[in-house]
């Protein structure tokens, strides 16, 4: 008997998981609905990201996840027509005190047995690299060639463009409001507005995916806390690499900054002490901590002038890793959780995970072990994720 | 080339200046001191300033009010809104070709903590309603203070030559702009508790309550228990072929350049839009010996003051009403425009296009006001108030009167006892701000003996100098209603007009002319007021008069000029004129026919470059499809077009997108509005980091 408006997969949030999550779908003829309460694509943290990409971190879920989106990123034009400004112009992590040149260099050897292509730079081969860092005190960095950046509503929309021409149906301005579990397993999707059958739902609510778990009884360990960012007028490229200052401040403790292919500078920073919630409205702290530090590293950024800032969340877990597998208790909701910003790197090789989680029956041993590094199930600090 | 600059105007005085020079793409030219770049270059000639990278289309100036950044030049290789930045000696100036070069520097800056300053009040702007706002704080001893993104308090007021409507009590009604603005800063500088921060800009308003300050090249943070909104208002834009070439800019950044800055930024203008704002644009481009082609309104009149309207056909300039600009031609800037007929549905006519030549095309089609400051603040929940345009589009007068009110709830808001807000004050605010009402024609008096006035003013505006000022009482204006039409009483009453003057000089609608029967019953004298150099008038000369609406009524010979310090630069002008027309004459011809005539073809312009977002060079057809294909989220438009990204925070497209939104028929409540974010506008990061001086020097 066929179900009244059913779908074999219901993605919650389409963002930076979701989308890209539910193109890996299609192109494998699942049909797909994604439901969103925002009015478009991307509205939620995904337009609030800076677009960096990497695939060089410590762990090897993220590393092969990351790797894939990388080479989903770096050919995308090519396959789909879309610009994205997609830049291969690497990662720099600077040192400036033993402390963080101790940091990079341990991680420097787990990196290097994933194979990934990034090596210590001293202090005058890394101004070659990037010859306006302030050199006083510079011990030197990383440096990671293969990584890269590209524009994240640019990319957004390329995505969501794919996957509706890839058959996906996408629902804006609808709220998902009950999910019902029936035999232990995902039936429905109630909304305001309809009622969806399926037996599949994809929770990649992002910074509101506790909330999607509550709808089936399940409490997904995912907090936002918020992040201001910016962005410049465009001027001639500088600037090949992102930076990454590791080095705390008053206020804050790391920030970050690139240069988009049009010539703009993007720029973020972490809070200290975090700021948990949901707000995000702009403070009066931002411009001020960032400039300060913006321009003591670069101080030929004095002179660039700030366009406009932001303030967007970082979906946290509780030990800074996402959270992806399928619930124990309602069969059928897979979670896609807590990317803990970086959802917009980890979302395109991750949405092709998830697609190989719902079309095949036994996953390979890599994807196994990604699995195994961010079950929702694993041991945190605290205890249990999901209780 | 000689510089294009006001050396004689009639109202406004040209104080000599110290002469600078400065480089222009390595050529040496000269400046005034203290100007801005961008009159600098317009007075050398100079209109394209740069080049879009883009498409390499040609920018100029636009705003002249530091609201775009279509006027992105490079001053000391440094990228710099020429309209707000001041030229200096030995300057280099150079256009910005495809992207520009960070300069570099050489060492690191040292930099200093942004410091907050508490404040009971802080208002935004120091135009009419801002001062007029801290006036009335003032009064209850109140620490306030004003900040304004000029160089000189005033708002708009400074760009006024002609005298204001409005009440004479309330609002300085009579007296021109120019003087009303020095009367209300000179009354605020008196209130050592107001302190005016000028060349001040402001950034944002946080959610901890705190408003972002450039002053001068300084960031500031003030915090302010309530904070006033009195920002003003930004010119609309228009979407037609050719809307961004250099010579389309709005009206009143024309007025600042010519008013301002008194650079004759244009030989041949042509104006759009019948609004109080264009009609008076083409009178001061006429006091500053430019000439008016014509002026192009929409709807079937124009909607702005009859008396305005009169004073500009008076003038000789023709108002095209139920017509719309289709083009603005020219290969890099503009050389004509192209106008047509439109029917009941704004439909252009076929067959109807005209083509006059010009060098510059206003665009007066409206304002919207500067009020995301409010708005923000509001839904931070702070205590905050608006005041002026920036809450309400209406006359300057109108801006006052609302600043002084809600300078009056200010003060409660600070828990301090003002007393109740009279119930008069409500309703002059009302009269205040209404647009023109009726128009009924005024019959001739019929009477022709002894001397009176003749009021040609036959609109609903309020309004009320003339009844003020008569020593004898003789013209009425409603005193409970300022709108209702004045009425001379002379010919019902015993008391004679003495032929006085005064109702001539004082009106600002130049509507009141005086006919005096006492010498020659068959060619009596009219006094008629005229506001143009004294030097083009003489007695002795023959001169075209015309009646209100500016019909040719026939030639007259001058008798007599009178130019008296009373009367404040409006000059009287008698001639001997026919008894039989002589009541019916309203003004003296300024500018010939020939100015006015269309060129024998009209130009279409070929390329489609009809542009919504200036800033990023997004073309109207690219939303159009957008929106075709069931896009309803701006932020999303942004993110696909681009349309909005720019340098101006969206602040020029946003009402052109949601025009489009319309014309396509898809109802308000569908669409999703831009996020509003900081910063309002373009800032160095070495300013937010407190950055004592600028690096390079």
């Amino acid at each position: 008997m066929s179900r009244k408006n059913y779908y074999d997969v219901i993605i919650i949030g389409a963002g930076s998981v979701g989308v890209p999550a539910a193109l890996a779908m299609a192109r494998r003829d699942v049909k797909v609905l994604v439901i969103d309460k925002f009015p478009s694509q991307g509205q939620g943290s995904n337009k609030t990201a800076i677009g960096g990409i990497r695939a060089t971190h410590s762990d090897p879920a993220k590393i092969r996840i990351c790797k894939r989106t990388l080479e989903i990123v770096s050919t995308w034009e090519k396959k789909y027509g879309h610009n994205i400004d997609w830049k291969k112009g690497g990662y720099v992590f600077v040192a400036y005190r033993k402390k963080e040149e101790k940091i990079l260099k341990d991680l420097l050897k787990i990196q290097h047995k994933y194979g990934l292509n990034i090596d210590w730079y001293g202090k005058n081969d890394l101004l070659e690299i990037i010859p306006d860092l302030n050199s006083e005190g510079l011990i030197g960095g990383t440096f990671s060639p293969d990584d890269g950046h590209c524009s994240t509503i640019l990319a957004g929309h390329a995505y969501y463009d794919a996957a509706k021409k890839a058959g996906c149906e996408f629902h804006f301005n609808e709220r998902a409001e009950e999910i019902e579990v029936r035999n232990g397993g995902i039936s429905s999707v109630k909304t305001d507005k309809n009622t969806y059958t399926t037996d599949v739902v994809l929770n990649a609510a992002g910074a509101w995916a506790k909330s999607v778990g509550k709808m089936v009884g399940i409490d997904i360990p995912v907090n936002p806390d918020s992040h201001e960012g910016g962005i410049t007028e465009q001027v001639a490229e500088f600037l090949g690499p992102m930076v990454v200052d590791l080095r705390p401040a008053p206020g804050s403790e790391s920030f970050y900054y690139f240069q988009l292919e049009s010539g703009q500078i993007a720029f973020c920073i972490t809070p200290d002490p975090r700021i948990w919630g949901f707000d995000r409205n702009e403070t009066s702290i931002f411009l001020p901590m960032v400039s300060t530090r913006l321009v003591g590293l670069m101080p030929r950024l004095s002179n660039l002038r700030v366009r406009r800032t932001w303030r967007g969340l970082y979906p946290m877990t509780p030990d800074g890793s996402p959270l992806v597998g399928w619930a124990k208790k309602a069969k059928g909701f897979l979670l896609a959780a807590g990317m803990c910003g970086q959802g917009f790197m980890l979302g395109p090789g991750l949405g092709e995970l998830l697609a190989r989680m719902v079309t095949e029956d036994k996953l390979n041993p890599d994807d196994e072990e990604v699995l195994e590094v961010l079950s929702p199930y694993r041991e945190f600090k605290g205890g249990e994720a999901l209780k | 080339m000689a510089e294009k600059r006001i050396y004689k105007h009639p109202i406004l005085s040209v104080e000599p200046r110290e002469k600078i020079e400065f480089k222009w793409k390595r050529k040496t030219l000269k400046a005034l001191k203290g100007e801005m770049i961008s009159s600098a270059l317009i007075a050398n000639g100079i209109h394209i300033f740069s080049k879009h990278p883009k498409d390499g289309a040609e920018q100029g100036i636009f705003c002249a009010n530091g609201q775009c950044a279509q006027c992105l030049v490079m001053a000391d290789g440094k990228p710099v809104k020429a309209c707000m930045v001041p030229i200096k000696p030995g300057m280099h100036i150079e256009p910005v070709i495809g992207i520009p070069e960070l300069p570099k520097v050489d060492k690191g800056p040292k930099a200093e903590k942004i410091e907050t300053i508490e404040t009971p009040v802080l208002i935004i702007g120091g135009g009419p309603a801002g001062l007029s706002a801290a006036i009335q704080i003032g009064k209850h001893r109140v620490k306030t203070i004003v900040i304004d993104d000029k160089h000189k308090v005033g708002g708009k007021l400074v760009l006024q030559t002609h005298r204001f409507f409005g009440a004479k009590e309330t609002v300085h009604a009579g007296t021109r702009g120019i003087d009303i603005a020095k009367i209300l800063e000179k009354e605020a500088r008196q209130q050592d508790c107001i302190e005016i921060w000028l060349n001040s800009s402001a950034l944002a308003v946080f959610s901890d309550h705190k408003v972002g300050i450039l002053k001068e090249d300084q960031y500031k943070l003030v915090k302010p228990e309530v904070l006033l909104v009195a920002a003003g208002a930004r010119e609309k834009s228009l979407v037609f072929k050719g809307n961004t070439l250099p010579g389309v800019y709005g009206a009143g950044a024309f007025q600042t350049l010519v008013n301002r800055d008194l650079v004759k930024a244009s030989d041949r203008l042509f104006i759009v839009g019948g609004g109080n704002v264009g009609l008076i644009a083409g009178y001061h481009a006429l006091q500053a010996d430019m000439d008016v082609v014509g002026l192009v309104e929409a709807l079937p009149r124009c909607g702005g003051y009859e008396v305005h309207e009169n004073k500009l056909s008076r003038m000789g300039v023709p108002i095209y009403t139920s017509h719309t600009i289709i083009s603005a031609n020219g290969k890099n800037r503009v050389e004509s425009v192209t106008v047509a007929e439109i029917d009941k549905n704004f439909k252009p006519i076929k067959g109807t296009e005209k083509s006059f030549a010009c060098d510059t095309v206003l665009i007066a089609v409206g304002l919207d006001p500067v009020d995301e400051f409010y708005h923000k603040a509001k839904d931070f929940g702070m205590k905050v108030f608006y005041a002026g345009d920036a809450e309400e589009i209406a006359e300057a007068s109108a801006a006052m009167f609302s600043g002084k009110i809600k300078g009056q709830e200010a003060a409660h808001a600070l828990g301090i006892d003002a007393g109740k807000i009279p119930g008069s004050w409500k309703r002059t605010a009302t009269i205040l701000k209404s647009p023109p009402g009726k128009s009924r024609k005024k019959e001739i008096p019929e009477e022709e003996e002894g001397v009176f006035p003749i009021l040609h003013c036959d609109q609903e505006i309020p309004c009320d100098p003339c009844a003020t000022v008569c020593p004898l009482n003789l013209i009425y204006v409603n005193p409970l209603d300022i709108r209702k039409q004045p009425e001379f009483l002379g010919h019902f009453v015993s008391a004679n007009c003495t032929g006085c003057e005064r109702c001539v000089v004082i009106c600002p609608g130049l509507a009141i002319t005086l006919v005096d029967y006492r010498k020659d019953k068959e060619w009596p004298f009219v006094t008629i007021p005229y506001e143009f150099l004294k030097e083009r008038i003489k007695p002795g000369d023959e001169v075209v008069v015309l009646d209100k609406e500016g019909n040719r009524l026939g030639k007259v010979k001058v008798t007599k000029v009178r130019d008296i310090p009373r009367n404040n630069r409006t000059i009287l002008v008698k001639v001997k004129a026919p008894h039989k027309y002589a009541k019916c004459i309203a003004g003296i011809q300024v500018q010939k026919p020939e100015i006015s005539i269309a060129l024998e073809k009209s130009i279409s312009r070929i390329d489609d470059d009809t542009i919504i977002c200036r800033c990023e060079r997004v073309e109207a057809g690219e939303i159009r499809e957008l929106i075709r294909k069931g896009y309803r989220d701006l932020n999303e438009i942004k993110a696909v077009t681009r349309a909005g990204m720019g340098a101006c925070g969206a602040k020029t497209c946003t009402p052109l997108i949601y025009k489009l939104f319309k014309e396509e028929g898809v109802p308000l409540e569908e669409i999703t509005p831009n996020v509003q974010r900081p910063i309002f506008m373009e800032v160095p990061l070495g300013t937010f980091a407190g950055l004592k001086e600028s690096t390079d020097e």
